[in-house]
């Protein structure tokens, strides 16, 4: 394919600088350009820019109110070695994505292998089953009631009456159980578009190769699974990995929702809490911006880290 | 092919009966830990005030009652700003929202995945990039860019971001790199049809399930979508907003709260059941090849 192109611009370049002929393939696809300006256009006001601006902001004391001015990278400084509360946001946020990220990636991709060879009926069904939660917009709101903090709870009334406890226990507002609850809870809400092209994925797999690695000596499913399935659907697992990935950098709302702002002793505050805190709060636009650049950057490193792994499924 | 065994007529391989069985039971585990709290959901918009309110309390619902819809339609209809005021904002700005997008970007995707021109795999590249930032990181610079154009507290504020969903232009140009033929599309420019009319009669037709699943999406977030931090007049809220308002009411307003919840979690569940097989479809083609 490459190749192919290859040949082609070589005989229509020739003669031509690659300025000249860039400006020449330019000109005669001059329709492209027009389909896709409304939506580079959009994407750029609404996606780009805010990015580039929350770069350049991020090294000035923007308020909103007074002009700003430049202060380079004591916002920075500020986060890493003056802001407590920063420090406990960043570790939440990675214990959050580094359990959330990979469980939930891995729950997706095992479901969808687990129903794949069931009957397309039974398969739908499973599908919209674990698939439910993660469409059905506030739904989740129904942890707080299992788990609520007086004795009518029915989480606190089984275990009151099972003996377990002899108080009722204020789950969501108890340093110690705030984190592992909004972690089941984020794994619930979980099963989103990674699943579902985890589904197809498998769907489209040729069923040859299954037949040829039989006879080539693949012995169980396990075998099959490593040396067949996933080199196969390699770009459904990258493109699932970046959902799982934003998905669980995103929790944030969840959380706000379940245990309140802040939670208690700041137990499950996130990177996206403290920006929330500076930018929507308190309009410290400078200092916010600085924490949305380290948003970026964590899930920057975090995509290329995924990257670097999954080249490696199959071999 | 002596391995092979046959169940079900389907060819199988390599399948151990302990195998089946341990997946048969991590599967019913984390199907329980799937339905049980949707399941609650369910029983609570059913139960009378009292089973609500029932100490201790019961998992099922002992005599259905349909007073908690009735309930939350009272609370409806005494709002300050009427109730239809809101579904039509939540309605305007889906489908306005959701049309715009997919004539937007499937024509934006058409050009990147049919046309060979200078830049496409960097545009693309660019907007597969953004794919992995959450739209909260860019909350507070997109209000300040949205000021900027006057659109805070209009319905442009929730329409025209809507346009520009990445996620709906990615799987539309993943599907019509795999689903239309550039066969077909060269025929047609042989013919003497623009881009745009082959984009429009030709590509378009072939990509059905791609519009639709773009279509639900789209759908789904414009309607779970609750308050906005770009919308301030009450006049302009979002019917998820004024339910969240109708069921924050405390004690008394449980049935009425659980109720609500029922019916928005139904809208998208629905949609999707009737949508499923065409959304499975498009995603056949999501995956990222780098």
């Amino acid at each position: 394919m490459s190749n192919h192109t290859a040949k082609k611009k070589a005989v229509s370049r020739k003669d031509l600088t690659y300025r000249q002929w860039i400006w020449k393939e330019m000109k005669k696809n001059w329709v492209a350009y027009l389909m896709i300006l409304p939506y580079v256009l959009i994407f750029t006001i609404f996606t780009v820019a805010p990015v580039a601006l929350s770069i350049v902001i991020s090294f000035t004391d923007f308020n909103m109110l007074q002009m700003p001015n430049v202060v380079w990278l004591d916002n920075y400084i500020n986060l890493f070695f003056a802001d407590d509360i920063f420090l406990i946001a960043l570790k939440n946020t990675f214990v959050f994505a580094v359990i959330v990220g990979p469980v939930s990636y891995l729950m997706s991709f095992l479901v969808a292998w687990f129903i794949n060879e069931l009957s397309p009926r039974i398969r739908a069904i499973v599908t919209l089953v674990f698939y439910a939660p993660s469409i059905s917009g506030q739904v989740y709101l129904i942890w707080g009631t299992l788990f609520s903090a007086d004795s009518y709870g029915w989480v606190n009334a089984t275990l009151l009456e099972l003996g377990f406890i002899t108080t009722p226990i204020a789950w969501f507002m108890d340093a110690d159980y705030v984190m592992p609850l909004c972690i089941v809870v984020a794994l619930w809400t979980s099963l989103g578009t990674s699943f579902l092209s985890f589904i197809a994925g498998l769907q489209g797999i040729d069923r040859s190769l299954y037949e040829a690695g039989a006879v080539d000596g693949v012995k169980n499913r396990w075998q099959e699974l490593w040396y067949i399935t996933l080199p196969s659907m390699r770009p459904q697992l990258m493109f699932g990995a970046i959902m799982a990935i934003t998905g669980s950098f995103g929790f944030g709302g969840v959380v706000t929702a379940l245990c309140g702002f802040p939670s208690v002793d700041y137990a499950a505050h996130t990177i996206m809490h403290h920006l929330e805190d500076f930018g929507g709060q308190r309009y410290e636009i400078g200092y916010s911006s600085a924490i949305a650049v380290v948003l970026f950057a964590i899930m920057i490193a975090a995509n290329t880290i995924v990257k670097k792994v999954l080249s490696k499924v199959g071999n | 092919m002596a391995r092979l065994r046959t169940r079900k007529h389907k060819v199988v391989l390599s399948r151990s009966a302990g195998g089946d069985a341990g997946i048969t039971v991590v599967l019913t585990v984390l199907g329980i830990f799937m339905v049980l709290p949707m399941a609650y959901v369910l029983m609570q918009a059913f139960k009378p005030l009292d089973e609500l309110w029932m100490y201790p309390p019961r998992f099922y619902v002992m005599n259905p009652t349909t007073s908690n819809f009735k309930d939350l339609f009272t609370l409806m209809n005494t709002s300050w700003v009427p109730f239809s005021r809101y579904i039509f904002n939540t309605v305007f700005t889906s489908v306005m929202g959701t049309f715009g997008h997919l004539f937007i970007a499937s024509m934006c995707a058409y050009a990147l995945a049919k046309i060979k021109f200078p830049g496409h795999k960097w545009i693309f590249k660019t907007i597969q990039t953004s794919l992995m930032f959450h739209s909260t990181v860019t909350a507070v610079t997109s209000f300040i860019l949205m000021s900027a154009f006057h659109m805070i507290d209009t319905y442009l504020a929730i329409i025209i971001p809507a346009w520009g969903y990445t996620l709906g232009l990615y799987l539309m140009k993943q599907f019509m790199d795999t689903n239309v033929s550039d066969a077909v599309l060269e025929s047609a420019r042989l013919d003497g049809a623009s881009e745009l009319r082959t984009y429009w009669t030709i590509a378009m037709p072939m990509v059905k399930p791609a519009w639709l699943t773009l279509i639900i999406y789209s759908f789904q977030s414009l309607w779970n979508a609750g308050s906005s931090i770009y919308i301030y007049s009450e006049q302009l809220k979002s019917f998820n907003y004024a339910i969240g308002q109708i069921t924050a009411g405390g004690i008394k307003r449980a049935g009425a709260s659980a109720a609500a919840t029922v019916l928005m979690m139904m809208v998208p569940i629905l949609v999707f059941v009737i949508s499923q097989s065409n959304i499975i479809e498009t995603m056949g083609s999501s995956g990222m090849k780098d």
